[in-house]
């Protein structure tokens, strides 16, 4: 049995069977990116021959609707699959009454108690809120952002999560003025320079950035879809404070796990009293024996829906399978969908010099310039690759980065490599596709210890 | 029928050569360095400035040899002649996806509606503007390459080579039938991309990759093209993949007119050209006319010119391309072959760039690195891009036997393709494994969307051995058409259906 309920967001937006990805993540990010991308590539087909109006407009219901429609097929083909496979479905909200029985709540508010021999909590997390007045009232989320019923305007994200600056991205891709307002780092827990990197093309493409501040209230000036808002925010480094005017404020500033409510200190199942999220061993158990967790609550684990996946199913074999098989956390690859996506697997250069010391790595990089840029006139010193190598394990490849258009597809390849311990001689040795963008990789020459400059010439 | 320029690297004895060049009337471009006549003392004499030769003599002169380069482009017989930097630079990989680019994005602007973009349809495309653009860049990597030689201290010869002769070109078939028309009113790779005007109604003959190529872009671009082929799509390429990018060209508009071979090409009062061909299934001959016939039925090295045969030089009689041993020497001692000229090498710029490098750093350097041409990624950049490295199951069955060997498949739907309500039917990947335990993957097949960025980090899987386990163990990254690769559980045995469903 299946019990999923998604408790509406304070601005009334609930959703279909999924989760996050399906309905308030991935899929609709991606799509919306894509409506971004697009609008880049009309600017650029120009400039290869094709001909049309000078302004092109966009018209946000448009996009939403059909983006929905999708969500709503995804929605029901997990329903579909679900019975096929004779899984009950309950739309219910679960908790913990007493060992192995849960009581689930539907929206009219009846309660049905179930039991079970094992127990797995998936239930994922929502978007956290700044607890200052107003943030709840008038603020939206990600959770609202991908059904938004109108423009959203003029826009201030606040956050720094690659949340923020995905959706960030998005909206000025499709022509919103948006600012963002960032408290300390980018993309904390990513490469720095990366992160760096890709918060300096957002700029350069029309993203206004606030650093330092974070908001202290947030104000009704006037209703409406959009309405206006009024944001003041306070610097983190003195005593200034700004004000801003804005047609709305989307907080992506983290996400909290669903787990506080659910009855688990019933049953004695422990959890992180400050993060809610749950510590496993390696098989994904809790420390109650037969209740497991996957995917976003976990503690110490990746927030991605493959690894969700990947664990599921395989806690599924072994629970019932008699399979062996863990799931493998390691060098697991991610990208950020941006302006200019960013794909990496493996670690940071600050986790690297940490792990294995400064002296004892060696930092490959270079500039390339994606041959679609050249006619299209885009910047020849933008799109960066590098590779972290450890000189003592056969300049074994540790962590592999790429900010470029299509980083998910450069990605995905290389980390199947590091999996299976690629090193610096093998992509010596290999040959380049080309013309891509992938193929920078097999001709890397420039270290960051040689000082060597990595501007760009020609083929 | 388009020819390739060779690179020959000559080396004399006593580690030193000595050559006379001599001007060749109606042959030689302007150039203030060009005329030279007189002895010259070189380390290393490379002839052809394509992707090999250049590599080489850059790689050369930065282990201090004195490297001159000698590169001529032979005009077609359009006319058409181009700069520095052989066939990928001037008339193959960069103005073609260049020009790819252009069609795809003319399937953007299509998708854009759905996304909530207010273009109207149709929108229409002005080759002239592109061509400028594409050619203007291709003028920049010339330059680029040209000052790239002056900085390593590299002569630049724009003239023959002493002992080349005047060739022809013809418009040959594999029987070695002579088309009446062909080499008159034809055009080839040679030319297309340096087309001012639009070709317009075009008839590309063949079905090399080339040949697909063009017809893509030049459907992509609103043109009216049809594909004359002869037998089999891109042979030697894994065939249950070529025909799902023949179906895929098919599905977006253009014609193929499969199991025909021209026999005239004749010039209408309109200046059209009629095409006459005999279908071989029927045995009955047909005709139509066209605004441009697109000749892309394979390529020959521009080696007889080279008179070879003098300098004792072996070549493959059939194909006329270069015999060479695994360190890239010919017959003759001290004379080396790179590059599309050379026999059994596969025809791709960055093998030629990497073989270049490394006879430099062999012959120069003090290494011993030999190419491994085992392995090497490729894509053909047709509107639905096909990426592959390794075996074809063909070669995987005829190598393994079809008992050991298990392939795994998935037809699955990029996430853009949905909104966009984009027909997915040819999205398909297809990995080729070894059954035993762990399966080491010998082969990976993707077509869809950006198939060379896909293949690219699976054909570093493939160098480090992967295995099907291990590619298993790859978590995707989610959303992107890539994870499918990591994602393929279906085999072709098991007969189950191969769609990828959901999330």
């Amino acid at each position: 049995m299946v019990l999923d309920f998604v408790v509406p967001s304070p601005q009334g937006t609930s959703w279909g069977l999924g989760g996050t990805c399906v309905n308030v993540g991935c899929v609709p990010k991606k799509l919306m990116h894509q409506a971004a991308l697009l609008g880049q590539a009309l600017n650029d087909s120009r400039k290869f021959g094709w001909e049309y109006g000078q302004q092109v407009k966009h018209n946000w219901e448009t996009m939403t609707e059909a983006i929905q429609n999708h969500i709503s097929s995804l929605n029901w083909g997990h329903r579909l699959s679900l019975r096929e496979k004779s899984v009950d479905y309950v739309n219910s909200y679960g908790e913990f009454v007493e060992h192995h029985r849960i009581k689930a709540t539907n929206r009219k508010g009846q309660e049905t108690s179930y039991t079970a021999a094992k127990f797995v909590i998936a239930t994922g997390e929502r978007p956290r809120y700044l607890g200052i007045q107003g943030d709840k009232e008038y603020c939206i989320t990600s959770d609202d952002l991908f059904s938004l019923p109108y423009c959203p305007g003029k826009t201030l994200v606040v956050g720094a999560s690659y949340v923020a600056l995905e959706c960030a991205g998005v909206l000025t891709g499709l022509g919103l003025d948006v600012t963002v307002m960032v408290r300390s780092v980018l993309l904390r827990g990513f490469d720095q320079e990366m992160a760096e990197r890709v918060g300096s093309y957002m700029e350069q493409h029309g993203v206004k950035f606030l650093r330092k501040f974070i908001p202290v209230m947030v104000q009704q000036l006037e209703k409406g879809s959009p309405g206006k808002l009024k944001v003041v925010a306070k610097s983190t480094e003195g005593p200034e404070t700004i004000e801003g005017v804005y047609n709305t404020v989307l907080l992506a500033i983290g996400r909290d796990s669903c787990t506080r409510k659910m009855g688990l200190d019933k049953i004695g199942v422990k959890i992180n009293k400050k993060t809610g999220k749950i510590p496993v061993n390696d098989v994904e158990q809790t420390n109650v024996p037969y209740v497991y967790a996957v995917g976003d609550i976990l503690e110490g684990k990746l927030e991605l829906t493959p690894v969700a996946i990947q664990a599921g199913k395989l806690l599924a074999r072994r629970l019932f399978g008699g399979c062996l098989e863990k799931c493998d956390y390691v060098n697991v690859p991610t990208t950020v969908f941006t302006p200019l996506e960013y794909g990496c697997c493996g670690l940071s250069e600050e986790k690297a010099i940490e792990m294995y010391k400064k002296e004892n790595l060696e930092v490959y990089h270079t500039f390339f310039w994606p041959l679609e840029w050249t006619v299209a006139g885009r910047d020849n010193n933008t799109c960066y690759a590098k590779i972290i190598c450890n000189k003592f394990d056969n300049y074994r490849v540790i962590g592999f980065h790429v900010l470029g258009p299509n980083a998910g597809e450069v990605t995905q390849g290389f980390a199947a490599a590091m999996k299976c311990g690629l090193t610096k001689q093998l992509l010596d040795d290999t040959i380049g596709i080309h013309p891509t963008c992938g193929e920078v990789f097999t001709t890397l020459e420039i270290t960051k210890s040689s000082g060597l400059d990595i501007t760009q010439k020609g083929c | 029928m388009a020819v390739m320029a060779m690179a020959a690297a000559l080396r004399g004895p006593g580690g030193r050569f000595r050559w006379r060049t001599q001007a060749t009337a109606g042959g030689v471009r302007g150039s203030a360095r060009g005329a030279a006549a007189g002895r010259q003392d070189y380390n290393l004499l490379v002839i052809g400035g394509g992707s090999g030769g250049l590599a080489c003599a850059k790689e050369a002169a930065q282990l201090g040899m004195k490297v001159a380069v000698v590169d001529y482009v032979e005009p077609s017989p359009r006319g058409t002649r181009w700069g520095l930097g052989g066939t990928c630079v001037n008339v193959g990989c960069i103005p073609k996806k260049l020009i790819h680019q252009a069609a795809l994005l003319g399937g953007m602007i299509r998708d854009a509606p759905h996304y909530g973009w207010d273009v109207a349809q149709p929108v229409l495309h002005d080759w002239r503007k592109m061509a400028e653009a594409v050619q203007n860049y291709v003028k920049s990597l010339n330059w680029g390459h040209r000052v790239q030689l002056q900085d390593r201290k590299v002569k630049y010869f724009n003239i023959k080579a002493s002992f080349v002769n005047e060739h022809t070109i013809c418009g040959v078939t594999k029987g070695g039938k002579e088309i009446e028309g062909a080499l008159e009113y034809g055009i080839t790779s040679d030319d297309i991309f340096w087309l001012k005007e639009s070709p317009g109604k075009t008839l590309v003959v063949g079905a090399s990759y080339v040949a697909l190529e063009c017809a893509g872009f030049l459907t992509g671009l609103g043109l009216d093209t049809t594909v004359m082929m002869r037998s089999i799509p891109l042979r030697g390429f894994d065939q249950q993949m070529s025909s799902l990018v023949t179906a895929y060209m098919a599905s977006q508009g253009t014609r193929f007119l499969k199991h025909c071979t021209p026999s005239r090409v004749q010039k209408l009062p309109d200046g059209q050209l009629q095409v006459t061909w005999e279908d071989l299934t029927s045995g009955k001959e047909n005709m139509g006319t066209f605004s441009t016939v697109l000749w892309a039925i394979g390529r020959i090295p521009e080696t007889r010119s080279l008179n070879l045969e003098n300098a004792g030089i072996n070549t493959n009689p059939n194909s006329q391309k270069i015999l060479v041993d695994a360190q890239e020497a010919t017959s003759v001692p001290h004379i080396y072959a790179i590059g599309d000229v050379a026999e059994g090498r596969p025809e791709l710029t960055p093998t030629a760039i990497m073989a270049g490098k490394l006879l430099a750093r062999r012959l120069y350097g003090q290494s011993l690195d030999v190419m491994d041409y085992s392995n090497v990624p490729t894509t053909v950049f047709t509107p639905l891009e096909y990426g592959c490295v390794g075996l074809s199951e063909e070669e995987a069955m005829a190598r393994h036997g079809e008992e050991h060997v298990e392939v795994y498949h998935a037809y699955y739907k990029p996430l853009e393709f949905t909104v966009a309500e984009r027909d997915a039917s040819q999205c398909y990947i297809k990995m080729v494994c070894l059954r035993k335990p762990p399966q080491l993957v010998l082969g990976l097949h993707f077509l869809g969307p950006n198939a060379g960025e896909v293949t690219q980090g699976f054909a570093l899987g493939i160098k480090c051995g992967a295995s099907y386990e291990q590619v298993m163990r790859t978590v995707g990254i989610h959303p992107t058409c890539a994870e499918e690769v990591a994602k393929l559980r279906i085999s072709k045995r098991s007969g189950l259906d191969p769609t990828v469903t959901g999330c």
